[in-house]
């Protein structure tokens, strides 16, 4: 690190595969695998380029078996390796999810403590680029309910760039979700910045009205949402969750109590959603402080439409949650 | 100031529901006071028109203290909602002297209590109470018509200017503390004058209940009956029998309470207890009995009891069978002379002309003043709310 303050324009694909550059360069334990990594450069592009820079040794292409090359990256954690796992997208994780489950959140705790499982697994997740169901849904809130894994959205460019260090520093396994709509999204990175905590919800626009709290793909729709209400005059606070596993609570409830009223914003079906989760404990930590029930901007129950209008109908745009908004403030008759 | 039970030696007035000149008829509410126990809505005792209001909102004044007078039009002011200065506790009797009848007004602008549910959001409920608004004169603006933080805002703010403003509740940690503190003169005080005697009775419970599940059948599940509402009924009954049970023990001499008064002992969310009086309990029916202890537990859980419950209970009793308590032997509420306790309703072995059976079964206990009854009335009184449960087809 130098000092100062030297920012530099980037794409949040660019800040990922900074990212993964530097745990390669800077530990001989890490190395990256999945579908097309190596030759391809990756299905989102991430890791173009690396195979030329660190070899095949590590930058490894794998067969289309995401169980197989899953729990070999378990397998190498535990045996001492800090492997990057990339599944191209949380569709296909479900094909992992025996691997995720029963063994990399449970061996930690099955073993008394004897064998961590130091894996990170990273994957696209979300829609609106017209791939169609298979390839669009946002499954991390069934991923977030398991014990023993920890879940990171980043949805910044400081937070895709510095993210990756702590989440292989960390003796869980961690899983990343990085939104397919955010791969292009530019911006200036700080080069001093250095590694983020991935504990701790952030809040991306202070507001005195409402509390719009969302994470990942959803968060230019609520900044965008917010700037919309102030037009209308209502003051609204955006939060990032960053960590969908453990929740920040506290920061969520610290907001609510100030802004006396929230809506969740989750692309992810309303059912069973973290959404629902995150309402719940608000219900639970901050009743008495709410002004209005908690509302919710989910993605429609169906699965994702492919036609672009109706795709776009599907998922959460800042047009709904300004309108639960004003519904909430007794100002609109609601959409 | 009225005393609103046996351990209130003063009270803090904080709102006026009326003013100057409004018409007041028997059982109006005219205003609210702070008790150390809850917030007590306290009712006039005749008709009337308010003449002059003494005590300002805010001011804690001894028990007795005249808090306004009231009068007729063209007659002579007299003294109302006052107790001649009697130390605390004792009278649990009215105040005031009569007055002649006026005409009857509109209810004062008070609590709709039975009306339909008003929607308030939490936070809005939680400012109201601390800013002591009376949320049926709020027009809520929020979602789906309810009333915000921002609508109670208002209303103090148009209400303001007219009236003085309405001092915030005591903190609630120093609530708790002083409820506590009032549990704990008004027992310590039962315990010191009261030579409490004890008994107990296991009474099978498998007729009654049997009744109660056929009689449930026929009901609606709305209106359907709870066991406690026997039990209750069987002492309201069994009291009517055995009036030395029934009433006060005050300036050494019992006196008698003529209607019977049910104090129902309930634990508050917060902590600490209040036992109110459901009136007149000997001649509600069943239903009755389970809307109006249902409405007394709400209103007593809200903070919103009236002066008359929280003071003219006849005979208390406590039901710490959903606790899971086998038993209780309870403290008398001073000044009262009898307190009757269940404990849970539980299956037990049995014996009946020689024969073994498991049966429901509840403890019955009876702790009363020995200056005012003695063993033999008391276990009379036992043996009558037994045959009371076993016939509850006249309930």
């Amino acid at each position: 690190m130098t000092a100062g303050v030297q920012t530099t324009a980037i794409t949040y694909r660019e800040a990922l595969r900074e990212a993964i550059r530097e745990a390669l360069s800077s530990d001989p334990r890490v190395f990256l695998m999945g579908e097309d990594v190596g030759l391809y450069g990756g299905s989102f592009g991430v890791s173009r380029g690396l195979l030329a820079e660190f070899g095949p040794e590590r930058i490894r292409d794998t067969p289309l078996s995401e169980s197989a090359f899953v729990g070999a990256g378990i397998g190498a954690a535990m045996a001492g390796m800090r492997p990057i796992v990339e599944v191209m997208t949380v569709n296909f994780c479900l094909l992992a999810l025996d691997q995720i489950m029963n063994n990399a959140a449970t061996i930690t705790h099955m073993s008394g403590g004897q064998f961590a499982v130091p894996v990170v697994i990273r994957m696209t997740t979300g829609a609106g680029r017209q791939v169609a169901a298979q390839h669009s849904h946002s499954l991390e809130g069934w991923l977030a309910h398991i014990p023993g894994l920890k879940l990171l959205a980043p949805a910044t460019i400081a937070d895709a760039r510095w993210m990756l260090a702590p989440a292989l520093a960390d003796p869980n396994p961690v899983l990343i979700f990085e939104h397919g709509s955010l791969y292009n999204l530019k911006g200036e990175l700080d080069r001093d910045h250095g590694p983020v905590d991935i504990d701790r919800a952030a809040i991306r626009r202070p507001g005195s009205d409402v509390t719009l709290i969302t994470y990942g793909g959803t968060l230019p729709a609520a900044i965008a949402a917010a700037d919309q209400l102030a037009d209308a005059g209502i003051d609204a606070e955006v939060i990032d969750l960053r960590v969908l596993r453990p929740l920040d609570d506290e920061t969520v409830i610290q907001s609510v109590a100030r802004t006396h009223r929230a809506v969740t914003i989750d692309e992810g079906w309303r059912s069973g959603s973290l959404a629902a989760e995150i309402s719940a404990r608000i219900m639970e930590q901050a009743f008495y402080e709410l002004d209005a029930p908690v509302a919710r901007v989910c993605s429609a129950e169906v699965p994702m439409p492919y036609p672009q209008h109706l795709e776009q109908a599907a998922l959460p745009q800042p047009a709904k949650i300004l309108s639960e908004v004003l519904r909430m403030l007794g100002k609109g008759s609601g959409g | 100031m009225p005393s609103l039970g046996a351990d209130m030696d003063s009270g803090t007035l904080l709102e006026w529901f009326v003013k100057p000149g409004d018409e007041v008829k028997r059982g109006d509410i005219v205003a609210l006071v702070d008790t150390s126990k809850a917030e007590i809505e306290v009712e006039i005792f005749e008709d009337g028109v308010i003449d002059e209001l003494i005590v300002a909102p805010g001011t804690r004044v001894p028990v007795g203290a005249v808090l306004a007078t009231v009068g007729t039009a063209g007659a002579p002011p007299a003294p109302a909602a006052a107790t001649p200065p009697a130390p605390a506790a004792a009278t649990p009797t009215a105040p005031a002297p009569p007055a002649p009848p006026a005409p009857p007004t509109a209810a004062p602008p008070a609590i709709a209590v039975d009306g339909h549910r008003v929607r308030v959001s939490p936070l809005a409920r939680r400012v109201a109470q601390q800013l002591g608004v009376d949320l049926a004169a709020v027009t809520g603006t929020g979602f789906e018509g309810a009333i915000t933080r921002a609508d109670i805002e208002h209303a103090v703010a148009v209400a303001s200017p007219p009236a003085p403003p309405v001092p915030a509740a005591p903190e609630v940690a120093h609530r708790q503390e002083a409820m506590r503190q009032a549990i704990a003169v008004l027992m310590a005080r039962s315990k010191r004058e009261i030579p409490h005697y004890y008994l107990e009775l296991q009474i099978d419970m498998s007729r009654p209940l049997e009744w109660l599940r056929e009689e449930n059948l026929r009901r609606p599940v709305t209106k359907r009956l709870l066991p406690a509402a026997l039990l209750l009924s069987a002492v309201a009954h069994a009291v009517v029998e055995m009036p030395e049970m029934n009433g006060f023990w005050v300036d050494d001499a019992f006196h008698p309470g003529g209607r019977v008064h049910l104090g129902v002992a309930t634990s508050l969310r917060s902590g600490g207890l209040i036992a109110p009086a459901l009136h007149d309990a000997d001649r509600m029916s069943l239903e009755e009995l389970m809307a109006g202890t249902q409405d007394l537990v709400q209103r007593a859980r809200a903070g919103r009891l009236r002066s008359s419950e929280m003071s003219d209970p006849t005979i208390t009793v406590t039901n710490l069978g959903d606790r899971g308590v086998d038993l209780v032997h309870g403290v008398i509420y001073p000044p009262q002379v009898a307190l009757v306790g269940f404990g849970a309703v539980r299956e037990r072995p049995w014996a009946v002309n020689g024969l073994l059976g498991v049966r429901p079964v509840v403890t019955a206990t009876l702790a009363a003043d020995h200056r005012a009854s003695d063993g033999h009335a008391g276990g009379r009184f036992l043996a009558i709310i037994e045959r009371k449960l076993n016939t509850p087809e006249e309930l």
